[in-house]
C-alpha cells in the first residue's frame, strides 16, 4: 500500500509540470495584449515597451516560463495588474470562498445521491427507480443557473426567506458560522449540489443493478445470507467506483462554478476568474487556472489512493 | 429410511418475453450419501434445476410447481430465516466459475467465515478457526496465507478449492455442484474431480454434480441421470448407463465421445440442435433428431419404463423391447 501510495505520488509530479506548461501558454495563445486594458488609450511606443520590461513581457517566451515556474515554487504568483495585489493572496481567499460552499454542495450531494442510487438500484426498474431516475437526469439537465435564478426569485423575491447575493451580511469580511452568514450559503450550495447528485445517483444506481446480476451476489445468497448481508457486499463492491465519481465531482465543484457565483455574486474562484478573464488580468488568470487545476490532481490523487484501500484489485493494475 | 433428495414433478417455467418452460415433470431421488451426474448438453435444464433447489430462481420472473423435499422438509415452503438457514446449511453450492462466485473486494478466509457465523452462531475467532480448517480439509497449499488473499490473488485451481472450502464449511447434507471443473485446466480438472469424491465419502454428503461431459460423469457419480430438454430421459447406476444406454440420445451421447475413436475418423455427432423450449412438450423433445424415431414418438409424450428397481427410460423403443422379450 505504501509503496502503491509513493508510485503514486511520483506520478503528479510530471502531471503538475505538465499543468502548469499548459497554464502558461494558454494565455499567452489568447489574442490580445494584456497591458492594453490598464495602459492609457495614447501611451506612445516607449512607453508601452517600458510597460513591457516592467512586467517581464519583452522577454522570449521559455525565459518568461521558467522565471514564472521559479517564483511558482516559492508560493508567488506575481501580482494581479488590475489591483497590484498579489495573487496568491487573492486566490487564497477566493479559494477559501469556493471551498466553503463546495464543502457544503458536496456534503449535500454526496449522501443524498447515493442514497437515491442505491434505492434506484436495489428496487430496478420499478416506479422508485423510474422517479428517481427522472429526477436525476432532470438535475443533470437543468442549467443550473437558470436554477438558481428560479430559487432566487422563489425564496429572496416572492417569500424574502433567504438573501439573494453575496457571501455575508452587508459589511462583514469573511466568513463567519453564524446565520448571519450561514442563510447566505443556502441557495447557491443547494442550486451546486443539484448536478452532482443527479450523476452520482445515476451511476450508483447503474452499479448497484449491475452488482445484483452479477454470479457472486446468487453465491451470497447460496450460502444462506440475508438481504441486508447481501446488500452490505454490494456496497462494498460498488464504494470503490462510487467514490472515484463523487472525487471526480468534488474536483468540479472545487473549481467553483463560474456561473453560480456569478448568479449569487458569491467571492470564489469562478468569479475571480471570469473577472480576470474580462480585465485580460494574465498574472491573476494563470494563478487562478493553475490553484484550481492543482486541486483537481489533488482530488484525483486522494481518490486513488482510497480507492486502492477499498478496492484489492487496484493496486496491481 | 427418507430419501435425501425427492423432486416429484417438477416444472419450471420461465416469464419474460415469452415463456420458456425449462423443466418439465421432472422426477427424482437421491438417497443419503450418493453422488449422482447430471449428465446433458447446455440448455437441457441442468442448472435450472440446481437453482430451484436452493430457491434461487428470480420469484418476480419465474415459476416452480411440483415438489421439493429434502429430508422430509417441503422446501418450496420455506421463507425468511428458514429459507437462509437451508441455503448453506442444510444444502450449498459449488458454482462453475470461481472467479465470479466469489465476492472480489471480501478476502478468502472472510468469505467463510461469514458463512459459519451466520449459520452457527459462532464468534468471529472460532468462525475463523473453522475457514482455516476447511481450507487445509481442500489441501490448499499455505492455508494461513489463504485466509487473507483476495480471490484475484489464487489462481483457478485454488480458488475452487476455496469455493468448496466455503460450500462444505457448515456441512451440509447435500453439495450442488454445477460444473466445477468446466472452467479449470484439465490437470486441475482431476484433482477437484478427487478432491470432490474423497470429501464426499469423508462428509457422508449427498452429491448432485452437474456436468456435460461423459468423462467426468463416468469419474466420478454413483449414478448418472439424462437430461434433454428439461426431462431426465434415462436414469441408473454408472455401470447401466455406461454398459446399456437404452435411450437414443444417451446411445449418441456415448458414441460422441472421443474415446474410441480412431485418428483421421470424423466423430459421430448427433444430427440437429436442441428444441426451443417455449411450449411444454406433448411429444417426445428427442424424437426430431432421433434416428429410430416413429410415427408414436410424435404423436403422444414417450412412457416412463423401468428397467430395474431405479432404472428408468422414456423411451417408446424401450417399451417395445420389453414387450417383444
Amino acid at each position: 500500500m505504501l509503496a502503491y501510495m509513493i508510485r503514486r505520488l511520483i506520478l503528479v509530479l510530471p502531471v503538475a509540470f505538465g499543468v502548469s506548461v499548459i497554464c502558461f501558454l494558454l494565455v499567452h495563445i489568447a489574442p490580445g495584449d494584456p497591458l492594453t486594458a490598464i495602459m492609457a488609450v495614447d501611451a506612445t511606443a516607449e512607453e508601452q515597451a517600458a510597460m513591457r520590461a516592467a512586467y517581464g513581457l519583452d522577454r522570449a517566451l521559455p525565459v518568461q516560463f521558467l522565471l514564472w515556474l521559479g517564483n511558482l515554487v516559492q508560493g508567488d504568483l506575481g501580482r494581479s495588474i488590475a489591483t497590484g495585489r498579489p495573487v496568491a493572496a487573492e486566490v487564497w481567499r477566493a479559494v477559501q470562498n469556493s471551498l466553503l460552499l463546495a464543502a457544503t454542495a458536496s456534503a449535500i450531494a454526496f449522501p443524498v445521491g447515493l442514497l437515491l442510487g442505491f434505492i434506484a438500484g436495489y428496487f430496478r426498474d420499478s416506479w422508485i427507480d423510474k422517479t428517481v431516475t427522472s429526477a436525476a437526469i432532470a438535475g443533470v439537465s437543468l442549467p443550473n443557473y437558470w436554477l438558481g435564478m428560479v430559487l432566487v426569485i422563489i425564496f429572496s423575491v416572492k417569500l424574502g426567506w433567504l438573501p439573494a447575493m453575496g457571501a455575508g451580511p452587508a459589511g462583514s469580511d469573511g466568513w463567519a458560522w453564524d446565520w448571519g452568514h450561514v442563510r447566505h450559503l443556502l441557495l447557491p450550495s443547494f442550486t451546486l449540489s443539484v448536478v452532482p447528485i443527479g450523476i452520482v445517483s445515476r451511476t450508483v444506481r447503474a452499479l448497484v443493478g449491475d452488482i445484483y446480476r452479477m454470479d457472486f451476489v446468487q453465491a451470497l445468497y447460496a450460502k444462506g445470507l440475508s438481504n441486508l448481508d447481501v446488500l452490505i457486499h454490494v456496497i462494498r463492491n460498488a464504494a470503490a467506483t462510487a467514490l472515484s465519481v463523487m472525487g471526480l465531482q468534488l474536483g468540479a465543484l472545487l473549481g467553483g462554478s463560474i456561473l453560480i457565483e456569478t448568479v449569487f455574486n458569491w467571492p470564489g474562484s469562478g468569479m475571480l476568474l471570469s473577472n480576470a478573464i474580462f480585465q485580460r488580468d494574465l498574472p491573476l488568470l494563470q494563478g487562478t487556472i493553475l490553484t484550481l487545476a492543482m486541486f483537481f490532481v489533488a482530488a484525483n490523487l486522494v481518490v486513488d489512493i482510497l480507492q486502492a484501500a477499498i478496492d484489492p484489485r487496484i493496486q496491481r493494475s | 429410511m427418507t430419501a435425501l433428495l425427492e423432486l416429484d414433478r417438477l416444472n419450471v417455467t420461465f416469464h419474460g418475453e415469452q415463456t420458456i418452460h425449462a423443466i418439465n415433470d421432472l422426477s427424482l431421488r437421491l438417497e443419503q450419501g450418493e453422488m449422482l451426474v447430471l449428465l446433458g448438453e447446455s440448455g437441457s435444464g441442468k442448472s435450472v434445476t440446481l437453482k430451484t433447489l436452493l430457491r434461487l430462481l428470480p420469484p418476480a420472473r419465474s415459476r416452480v410447481q411440483g415438489g421439493i423435499t429434502v429430508n422430509g422438509a417441503d422446501i418450496l415452503a420455506l421463507s425468511g430465516r428458514k429459507l437462509q438457514e437451508y441455503r448453506g446449511g442444510e444444502v450449498s453450492m459449488v458454482f462453475q466459475e470461481p472467479a465470479l462466485a466469489l465476492d472480489p473486494v471480501y478476502r478468502i478466509g472472510d468469505q467463510i467465515a461469514e458463512a459459519v457465523r451466520r449459520k452457527k452462531g459462532v464468534s468471529r475467532a472460532e468462525a475463523r478457526a473453522t475457514a482455516l480448517d476447511m481450507l487445509r480439509r481442500v489441501r490448499i497449499p499455505s492455508p494461513e496465507r489463504r485466509m487473507s488473499n483476495f480471490p484475484h490473488e489464487l489462481s483457478g485451481g485454488m480458488r475452487q478449492r476455496a469455493m468448496i472450502a466455503l460450500a462444505l464449511a457448515c456441512r451440509p447434507r447435500l453439495l450442488l455442484a454445477d460444473e466445477p471443473t468446466t472452467a479449470l485446466d484439465a490437470t486441475v480438472q482431476i484433482q477437484i474431480l478427487l478432491l470432490l469424491r474423497e470429501l464426499q465419502k469423508e462428509f457422508g454428503m449427498g452429491v448432485i454434480f452437474v456436468t456435460h461431459d461423459i468423462g467426468v460423469a463416468v469419474e466420478i457419480s454413483d449414478r448418472i441421470a439424462v437430461m434433454y430438454a428439461g426431462q431426465i430421459i434415462e436414469e441408473g447406476s454408472t455401470h447401466e448407463i455406461i454398459r446399456d444406454p437404452r435411450h437414443p440420445y444417451t446411445q449418441g451421447l456415448l458414441a460422441a465421445n472421443l474415446h474410441d475413436a480412431a485418428p483421421g475418423e470424423r466423430l459421430e455427432a448427433i444430427p440437429g440442435v436442441p428444441p426451443a423450449l417455449d411450449a411444454k412438450p406433448v411429444a417426445c423433445s428427442f424424437s426430431p433428431r432421433c434416428p429410430h424415431a416413429q410415427p408414436g414418438c410424435r404423436a403422444d409424450l414417450p412412457p416412463v419404463v423401468s428397467l430395474g428397481p431405479r432404472r428408468h427410460v422414456s423411451c417408446l423403443l424401450a417399451q417395445q423391447d420389453i414387450a417383444a422379450q
